[in-house]
C-alpha cells in the first residue's frame, strides 16, 4: 500500500516536472516603471479573478514565468490571426494586436486601427479559462467514462475510493435531487443534471487549488455561469410542456389580470429569463466572491508590511493565513453546495417545466 | 466593467467543451452507472429476497425435522413399551407353562409314587400273606393235627365268614 502511494507520488511528480519542461517557459521583467515595494490590490485581485491570455505559474525576482496560450483573433479587415500569447506580452503589438492597457477593452486584445483606435476582434482565443475548462473536461471524460466501463463489467462489486465517492455523489444527486425535484420523468434529464453537478464541482475544485492545472477563476467567471444557465434555459423551454406554456401565457388568474392587459402573462414570461438568471448570478457570485475573501486575505500580509512594517506584517501573516486556510476549506464546501444549489434550481426548473396538470384541481 | 460582461470567446470555449462533455458522459457515463447502480440494487433485492426464502425453507425444514424426531421418539417409546410388554408376557406366560408343566411333573411323580406305594403295599401284603400264610400252615400243621381242633377252626372261620 506504501509502495502503492509513492508509486503514486512519484508519478505525480515527474508528470508536473514533464508539463513544466515541456511548456517553453516564458521570461518576463517586471514593468520599470512600477515602483519597487508598491502594492496594488486592486490589481492583484484582478489578475487572478479575470480571465487572462496566458497561464501565470509564479513570479521569481520580478520575472514572471507563464505558460503561454494560443490567442486566435478575428480581424473584421484581414481575417484570422492565430499566434503564441508571448508574443503580446508586456503590452508588446504583434501584426497590429495587443492587450489594452487601458480604456473600455482592458486586459482584452485589441486591434489598432490607423486613426489609432481600439477595435475589439472576434476573440476566440484560448485563454486560461478556456484552458483549465479544457482540461476539467478532459479530466471527467476520462474519469468518468473509465469508471463507467467498469460498471458495465461488473456491476456487482460495491466501489471504493474515488469510484465510491462517485457513485455515491452520483447517487445521492439522481435520489435526492434530480428525482423529488424533476418527477417523474427524471431519468431523462439526468444525464444533464449530473453532468452539470460534476463539471460545476470539478471547476469549483480546480479552481481552489493554487498551482497549474488549477487556480483557474472559471466558474467565478460570468460567461461560464451564463453558458451553463443558457443549457437550463433552453432544456426547460424546448422540453415545456402544454400546461406550462399555458401557465404562463394564460395563467389560472382574474380575467382582468391578463385580459385586456396581459399583466401576468408578461410577468411570467419575465419569469422564464429571471429563472436562469439568478441561476447564473447565483454560482458567479458565490465562487467570485470565495475567491476574492481568500485573496484579499492574502494581501492583507502585504498591505500591512507595505503600511506599518515587516514586524507587524509577520503578526498579520499568521492570523491572514489562518483565516484563508479557514476560507479555502469553505470553499470547498461551497464549491459542493453551488454545484448542488445550481443542480436542485437546474431540476425544479425543468420539473416545472414538464408540469402536467393544474395542482389546484 | 468586464467583470460583468460575458466574453463571447469564453462562451464559445465553454459550450463546446461543455456540449461535448455532455454529448460524452450523457452517451458513455451516465446510463453505464445508473444502470449499473441499478443492476446491483435489483441483484441486492433478489438476493435479500432469495436469503428470506432460504431461511424460511431452512425454518420448515427445522420444524419438519423436528417433527420426524418427536415421531420418531414416540415410536421408539412405542417399540421399547411393546418389547418390554411382550417379555413380560412372555416370562408369564413362561411361568405359567412352567406352573403347568411342573404341576404335571408332580403329579406324574405322584401317581407313580403311589403306584410304586401300591405296588410295594402289595407286595409287602402279599408277602405278609404268604408268610402267614406259611406262619399258619405250620401252625396249622402242628394245631391241626388233632381232630377237635381241626372243627374248631373251620367253625370259627365259618363264624368270621358269616360275620363279614
Amino acid at each position: 500500500m506504501k509502495f502503492c502511494n509513492n508509486n503514486y507520488i512519484a508519478k505525480v511528480i515527474l508528470s508536473l516536472c514533464l508539463l513544466f519542461a515541456s511548456v517553453s517557459l516564458l521570461k518576463a521583467d517586471e514593468g520599470k516603471s512600477e515602483e519597487k515595494g508598491a502594492f496594488d490590490l486592486k490589481e492583484m485581485l484582478f489578475s487572478h479573478v479575470l480571465d487572462s491570455y496566458d497561464w501565470h505559474l509564479f513570479t521569481v525576482g520580478g520575472h514572471h514565468y507563464s505558460i503561454p496560450l494560443p490567442v486566435i483573433v478575428r480581424s473584421p479587415e484581414r481575417g484570422w490571426f492565430v499566434f503564441s500569447s508571448s508574443r503580446l506580452a508586456h503590452g508588446e503589438n504583434y501584426e497590429g494586436f495587443q492587450i489594452a492597457h487601458d480604456g473600455t477593452y482592458k486586459g482584452k486584445i485589441v486591434e489598432l486601427s490607423a486613426v489609432g483606435e481600439q477595435n475589439r476582434p472576434l476573440d476566440l482565443s484560448l485563454t486560461k479559462n478556456a484552458a483549465s475548462i479544457c482540461f476539467a473536461s478532459l479530466l471527467l471524460i476520462v474519469l468518468l467514462v473509465s469508471l463507467a466501463s467498469g460498471y458495465k463489467k461488473d456491476p456487482f462489486t460495491p466501489r471504493r475510493g474515488f469510484a465510491g465517492s462517485v457513485e455515491m455523489l452520483t447517487l445521492s444527486i439522481l435520489n435526492d435531487v434530480i428525482k423529488p425535484c424533476v418527477g417523474s420523468e427524471y431519468r431523462r434529464f439526468a444525464p444533464y443534471l449530473l453532468t452539470a453537478f460534476f463539471f460545476i464541482f470539478f471547476n469549483n475544485l480546480l479552481g481552489l487549488i493554487p498551482i497549474v492545472p488549477g487556480g483557474a477563476n472559471v466558474t467565478g467567471n460570468i460567461s461560464i455561469t451564463f453558458v451553463l444557465a443558457l443549457f437550463t434555459f433552453v432544456i426547460t423551454n424546448f422540453f415545456g410542456s402544454k400546461e406550462y406554456w399555458k401557465e404562463i401565457f394564460w395563467p389560472d388568474v382574474p380575467l382582468w389580470l391578463k385580459a385586456p392587459l396581459p399583466i401576468m402573462p408578461f410577468i411570467e414570461l419575465l419569469g422564464i429569463f429571471t429563472k436562469p438568471f439568478a441561476l447564473m448570478i447565483r454560482l458567479f457570485a458565490n465562487m467570485l466572491a470565495g475567491h476574492i475573501v481568500i485573496l484579499v486575505l492574502v494581501g492583507l500580509i502585504f498591505i500591512f508590511s507595505i503600511m506599518i512594517g515587516p514586524v507587524v506584517a509577520a503578526g498579520v501573516s499568521v492570523v491572514s493565513v489562518a483565516f484563508s486556510i479557514f476560507m479555502l476549506l469553505l470553499d470547498v464546501l461551497i464549491s459542493f453546495i453551488q454545484a448542488y444549489v445550481f443542480t436542485m434550481l437546474s431540476s425544479i426548473f425543468i420539473g416545472m417545466g414538464r408540469i402536467q396538470h393544474h395542482a389546484s384541481h | 466593467m468586464e467583470l460583468f460582461t460575458p466574453d463571447i470567446g469564453l462562451i464559445c470555449w465553454m459550450i463546446i467543451p461543455f456540449g461535448v462533455v455532455f454529448f460524452i458522459l450523457a452517451k458513455f457515463a451516465w446510463p453505464a452507472i445508473i444502470k449499473g447502480v441499478d443492476k446491483r440494487a435489483a441483484f441486492i433485492d433478489e438476493s435479500l429476497k432469495a436469503a428470506q426464502e432460504a431461511n424460511d425453507r431452512l425454518a420448515g425444514i427445522k420444524e419438519e425435522s423436528e417433527k420426524i424426531l418427536v415421531q420418531a421418539r414416540e415410536e421408539q417409546l412405542q417399540i421399547l413399551k411393546n418389547g418390554a410388554d411382550m417379555r413380560e408376557q412372555m416370562i408369564k406366560d413362561a411361568k405359567q407353562q412352567a406352573a403347568v408343566e411342573a404341576d404335571k411333573l408332580i403329579e406324574e411323580a405322584r401317581m407313580a409314587i403311589q403306584k410304586e406305594k401300591e405296588d410295594a403295599i402289595r407286595d409287602v401284603r402279599a408277602q405278609v400273606a404268604e408268610l402267614s400264610i406259611n406262619i399258619a400252615e405250620k401252625v396249622l400243621r402242628k394245631n391241626l393235627e388233632k381232630k377237635e381242633a381241626q372243627m374248631e377252626l373251620v367253625n370259627k372261620l365259618i363264624d368270621e365268614a358269616q360275620k363279614n
